[in-house]
């Protein structure tokens, strides 16, 4: 049985949930990649690198894009660099093996120890492209063609895949995978996370400061939410400003680190002239 | 039976397949719940559950499955009040003893199913009324009954103990992905997520991309001379116009269409991306403002733009019999047309092919007759995340001819 006590258990500068916790020690044990979702700004890709730090092991990371092909983490076969060096015949090209370069799959799969592959934003790329890694991801093998060789990992790697659901993922990818929402984190675990970054703010510039943030969130019609990544900046640049803790209550300060758009700052304007300055009511 | 759950699951509208499943009994069998329904709450979900749109629909088949633990019968809360500050805690074992322990558990396992010893919790939990400390039956703490906290009994249900954030149940119950529901809400994100479904690749445009298979291919034929091929890149090529009706019946809808068009307009992805607006049904004119102040010919959609066009109509589709089918019926006094609205909505039809109409009211609400008329000329869905799908999936396809009746 994995007891939180072994096993991977947040680290210091992460702050995971404790059903969270629970799943990446069960996809290590039972070596099924793990699927993070959740809205921008939840900590996926941070999961990683806590759980590298609490695992002690070392973390990959390949970051997908939306030109990046499935092939692209298993190798390149530079033809244009080999096409290269024939035409000037300075160097021995026979050896196709010199121009195979590993991707970062490979790379999991080739190296002595075992390691955390993170595929980061994997709904960036085309849409067939996690259906191209099925057999990769399931089997740990795979086969170069120029080499007529089989890559087969050595330790299978710990696979932790983020996506900002911004494409679907192919259902028989998905079937492979444990899944896990990130939720929004909620006040009390909200707290944790800025102590995290700032030991030593004081309790009531965090208790304000929460809650402008969420009365925020709460508005409707905003096109991007601020989520976590902000109110750090946003605590951060009012520490920095020295700004009052009563200036919060009353106004906002550096909206710009909250709200990003020139309709979201509109709309909030307007919305905070209709509730009769800021926050005297709460809306539910 | 335990499977029972599986089915519950499926008709409860989680897409659960049996690799899923399968993977999910085998750690089940390996001991990754602890035994515990919180454990197997969360991590039941994690290999069930592949998307947070049926999170909730997981939380009712949990809540159902889980029956006694829901409401009658047994109330969690009262369940941990027994189990709290247990008389006699744990007792230390030693490593013998652990493996004794050990043995037992899988001897259990043998001799136990899980259905089994679902049903006896929840039968105990039934009979039981009272707190219980030690003792062989009920559940209690420090016990070897197989049901309760820090009891020994190898392979039994845990009830409580260690804190989770919270109890499954309890969790479960809450619906907090109630929001998350595909067939409920709509936001621009989503919106977003769907609406790309309709791009459309073409290779277009200067040819300003190295075609390195073809490179290759010519400087082998040349003989090693590098030659150096480009070709046009992959381009989007979907073009869209989304229509819009603002007729007073849309006033609740506002929102949900404001959602829906700021993620058209967001899309960068569309080669262009129209709208217009109309009142309760296109005639000779449609708008380019919401006030319905500036006006162009609907002819004008006609001469500027081809049939590769998509047209998505945004409206209730619900008026007066007069407005789709009367000449000068339309709703406005100083307005008058010359062909029934009908007649314009076919003619829409027949220039684009590929247009389809959502609804922002419910699919029950549609028994009204204009629109029934309308949605046997456009194909006509719910202006839900899963209508869009289906809409767009319409738009995709082969549009199917029209019937004139």
């Amino acid at each position: 049985m994995t007891g939180s006590s072994q096993g991977y258990s947040g680290s210091d500068n992460y702050i995971a949930a404790k059903p969270l916790m629970e799943i990446v020690n069960v996809a290590v044990a039972l070596q099924k990649p793990l699927i993070i979702k959740g809205e921008p700004g939840t900590g996926k890709t941070l999961l990683a690198h806590s759980v590298m730090k609490a695992l002690n092991k070392k973390l990959l990371i390949w970051n997908i894009k939306s030109t990046t092909k499935a092939k692209d983490g298993l190798y390149i076969y530079d033809t244009v660099q080999r096409l290269n060096d024939a035409r000037f015949k300075d160097k021995d090209i026979s050896d196709i093996r010199q121009y195979i370069k590993m991707g970062k799959l490979g790379q999991a799969f080739k190296s002595d120890e075992q390691l955390i592959l993170l595929i980061d934003e994997i709904d960036k790329a085309d849409v067939e492209f996690p259906n191209d890694l099925l057999n990769e991801l399931d089997e740990m093998t795979f086969h170069i063609h120029e080499l007529d060789e089989e890559v087969k990992a050595k330790h299978r790697p710990i696979v932790i895949i983020t996506s900002n659901s911004e494409k679907e993922l192919p259902d028989a990818f998905l079937r492979r995978c444990i899944f896990y929402y990130i939720e929004f984190p909620d006040a009390e675990m909200m707290e944790r996370i800025v102590r995290v970054h700032y030991p030593d703010i004081e309790n009531k510039m965090i208790k304000e400061a929460l809650k402008r943030f969420y009365w925020i969130r709460e508005m409707d019609g905003l096109r991007k939410k601020p989520s976590t990544s902000e109110l750090i900046d946003w605590i951060k640049a009012l520490m920095l400003g020295g700004i009052n803790t009563d200036k919060i209550a009353n106004e906002i300060p550096f909206l710009g680190t909250l709200l990003k758009t020139e309709q979201d700052t509109d709309r909030f304007a307007r919305f905070s002239n209709a509730q009769g300055g800021l926050g005297s009511k709460r809306r539910y | 039976m335990f499977i029972d759950f599986f089915y519950l699951m499926r008709a409860k509208g989680v897409p659960v397949s049996i690799t899923e499943w399968m993977t999910f009994i085998e750690a089940l069998y390996n001991g990754y719940f602890q035994s515990s329904l919180n454990h197997l709450y969360y991590i039941g979900r994690a290999f069930l559950v592949k998307s947070e749109a049926y999170y909730d629909h997981y939380d009712l088949a949990f809540q159902e499955f889980f029956h006694g633990i829901k409401t009658e019968g047994l109330e969690l809360d009262k369940v941990l009040d027994w189990l709290e500050n247990p008389i006699n805690k744990l007792p230390k074992l030693t490593p013998d003893e652990m493996a004794e322990f050990q043995k037992q558990i899988e001897e259990f396992r043998k001799t136990h199913d899980m259905d089994e010893l679902m049903k006896q919790f929840r039968e105990r939990l039934n009979e039981q009324n009272e707190r219980h400390d030690g003792g062989k039956k009920w559940v209690g703490t420090g016990g070897t009954s197989p049901f309760g906290a820090y009891g020994k009994h190898p392979g039994g249900i845990r009830v409580g103990g260690e804190s989770w954030m919270q109890s499954a149940a309890k969790v479960a119950s809450e619906r907090k992905f109630k929001n998350y529901r595909n067939d409920i809400i709509l936001d621009v994100r989503q919106t977003k997520v769907a609406l790309k479904k309709l791009r459309e690749l073409k290779r277009e445009g200067a040819q300003d991309e190295l075609d390195i298979d073809e490179t290759i291919d010519k400087t082998a034929k040349e003989g090693g001379e590098i030659e150096l091929v480009f070709s046009r890149s992959r381009e989007n090529s979907t073009r869209l116009i989304l229509l819009m009706d603002t007729g007073g019946s849309m006033l609740p809808y506002v929102e949900l269409c404001e959602k829906l068009f700021s993620a058209a307009s967001q899309m960068e992805h569309f080669k262009e991306f129209r709208y217009y607006f109309f009142h309760n049904c296109v005639y000779q004119d449609i708008y380019e403002d919401v006030a319905n102040y500036k006006r162009i010919p609907t002819e004008k959609l006609f001469s500027n733009f081809h049939k590769g066009y998509k047209v998505i109509f945004v409206g209730d589709a619900r008026m007066a019999y007069s407005e789709l089918f009367d000449i000068n019926g339309n709703i406005d006094y100083f307005y008058t047309n010359d062909k029934p609205g009908l007649e314009w909505l076919i003619r829409v039809k027949e220039h684009f092919p590929h247009s389809v109409w959502l609804n922002p009211t419910h699919k029950n609400y549609w028994g009204h007759y204009t629109v029934e008329t309308i949605s046997r000329v456009f194909p006509m869905f719910e202006l839900t995340i899963d209508g869009l799908k289906d809409a767009i999936k319409a738009l995709k396809s082969r549009p199917k001819k029209l019937i004139q009746n």
